[in-house]
């Protein structure tokens, strides 16, 4: 009855609320500590960037995000609402809402390029099977994917199955995605077309956005804040002025090898 | 070194408990997203299509072999015993109560478990499950409860084309030392034969279907380890599912013989 409550609550709530709310995020493996207090909120039509070196927990951090992995303690808050507590189908409920592009794709490899971003629309849309495919034609088409409809994802470049990856992440007109590293293995201009476009998505549709990368410089065009790991802990959360301004030697340190 | 020896046994004893429990948590889930909307129908006869279809000819050839074995062993025999007539009884009965049933179980657990094995541990280690989940596709029931009820449903249809196949060329192998038409080599072979012995084998063969489904979907979704975990899983789902095909054979038949006396 008074989680009910609270639950409804939370919904109304939702709409004025950031959408993504992150608070004292713990999780380890055995005895490997990856996340170790990460808190992390980000504002509606925010593009937040997430920077850190290899091995630090950002897929990890993600991938909590959405519910593929528990946390060992702390909360996400999702337009208010706390995954931790949901159970399946409302958890799904949120997740539709999400768009996520996988470090690697993860493209289903016994489907084609266009099967794979009609996938979603099949299971959680009423289109047409014609509506369905103009939909996902057109995404394609939009991240310049229009000719390799019918291959399969094991027969195209690494470059062009991420962005089949993130026509499928965009499938679902989600209000939040989530980027793993949405440009690396991508030859410069494609990745400043992937830039671009994650700047056209917060333009067009006031999208919220987590980006992981590595590329600094890359992301100055479309990231209106940093935020910088180490050691399972957030070092600086600011504008990228900021952290160019910053005294910390290791955020320094960090600049300096990016550049 | 005995300590050790005892201490590996407890952990493998603790290990394989763990593993069943599992298991059954995972047949759970599975039965669980197996019911209500949506159905994934489109799936489920793709997966019948590999599961059945293309096991076919290998279950066919397999009932073959047997039959035209079967025939010339037990000829000599049964004509040492003086008993040449019964044959076509010899032939059917066996080929009906065990040879069909356990032989397609083997077979299919070797080609399906393998395949089931592998692709989902692929799925598993390239992250395409998870991708299906923030999709908010339930993968138990997409990719697992299909595959389960698809060997649940092909296994007694592959079994009977084996002891189809089995029949036709024991009676061939047979008429061609005695000459014999079919219809007389059917007849001596199914005229003692009741309902009794032709439908439980059958049906136990939808339980050997349910272990293969089960087991190597379990040891595909639990994978771990990149591209040697797959390898390891497509590996497990076979030796696990052919044990435990021989154990519930075992069992089954003794369960048949007393609930189903002939
Ligand atoms: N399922 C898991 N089981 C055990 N350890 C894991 C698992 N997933 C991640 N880790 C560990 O957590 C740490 C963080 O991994 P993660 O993939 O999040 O790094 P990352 O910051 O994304 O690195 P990269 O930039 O190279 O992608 C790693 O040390 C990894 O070994
Ligand atoms: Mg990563």
């Amino acid at each position: 009855m008074r989680a009910g409550k609270t639950m409804a609550e939370q919904a109304k709530n939702g709409k004025n609320q950031e959408p993504l709310v992150v608070g004292r995020l713990h999780k380890s493996f055995g005895s490997q500590k990856v996340l170790n207090g990460v808190d992390l909120s980000v504002a509606r039509g925010e593009t937040v960037v997430v920077l850190g070196r290899s091995g630090t927990g950002k897929s990890v951090l993600l991938k909590l995000l959405v519910g593929l992995q528990q946390p060992d303690s702390g909360s996400i808050r999702i337009h208010g609402q706390d995954i931790g507590g949901l159970g399946m189908d409302q958890l799904n409920e949120v997740r539709k809402k999400i768009g996520f592009l996988f470090q690697q794709a993860a493209l289903y490899d016994s489907l084609t390029v266009e099967q794979n971003v009609e996938f979603p629309l099949v299971r959680h849309t009423t289109l047409s099977d014609a509506e369905r495919g103009k939909k996902a034609r057109d995404l394609l088409a939009s991240l310049g994917m229009e000719k390799d409809l019918n291959k399969m994802p094991s027969d195209i470049s690494g470059g062009m199955q991420k962005r089949v990856g993130l026509a499928r992440a965009l499938a679902l007109d989600p209000d939040i995605l989530l980027f793993d590293e949405p440009t690396s293995g991508l030859d410069p201009i494609t990745a400043a077309e992937i830039g671009q476009l994650i700047v056209k998505l917060k333009k067009e549709r006031n999208l919220t956005s987590v980006v992981v990368t590595h590329d600094v410089h890359g992301a100055k065009s479309f990231a209106d804040r940093m935020v910088l790991l180490r050691d399972g802990k957030v070092v600086i959360d600011g504008t990228f002025v900021q952290l160019e301004k910053s005294p910390d030697p290791f955020v320094v340190q960090f600049l300096k090898d990016a550049a | 070194m005995l300590i050790d020896l005892l201490q590996a046994t407890k952990s493998g004893i603790v290990s394989f408990f763990e593993w069943f429990g599992e298991l059954g948590l995972f047949c759970g889930q599975v039965v669980r997203a197996a019911f209500g909307a949506p159905w994934e129908g489109r799936e489920l006869v793709r997966q019948m299509d590999s599961i059945g279809s293309k096991s076919f000819p290998l279950v066919a050839l397999a009932g073959a072999a047997t039959g035209v074995v079967l025939s010339l062993q037990t000829r000599e025999s049964l004509t040492r015993f003086g008993a040449k007539a019964m044959l076509p009884a010899v032939i059917v009965f066996s080929l009906i109560k065990e040879s069909g049933p356990v032989i397609t179980g083997l077979i299919v657990s070797g080609r399906v478990g393998a395949g089931i094995g592998a692709e989902l541990g692929s799925m598993r280690v390239t992250e395409q499950i998870d991708a299906m989940e923030v999709s908010a596709v339930n993968p138990y029931k997409f990719l697992a409860s299909t595959r389960v009820l698809a060997c649940l449903l092909m296994l007694p249809l592959l079994t009977l084309a084996a002891d189809a196949s089995g029949i036709f060329l024991g009676w061939i192998s047979t008429t061609l030392s005695h000459p014999m038409t079919l219809r007389l080599f059917l007849h001596n072979g199914l005229r003692d034969a009741t309902l009794n012995d032709f439908l439980p084998p059958i049906c136990k063969t939808a339980v050997f279907g349910l272990i293969i489904g089960f087991v190597s979907c379990f040891q595909g979704m639990r994978t771990r380890g990149g591209t040697e975990g797959v390898g390891r899983s497509a590996t497990s789902s076979v030796v696990l599912s052919s044990l435990f095909i021989i154990l519930a054979d075992v069992i089954l038949v003794r369960f048949i013989q007393v609930v189903f006396p002939s």
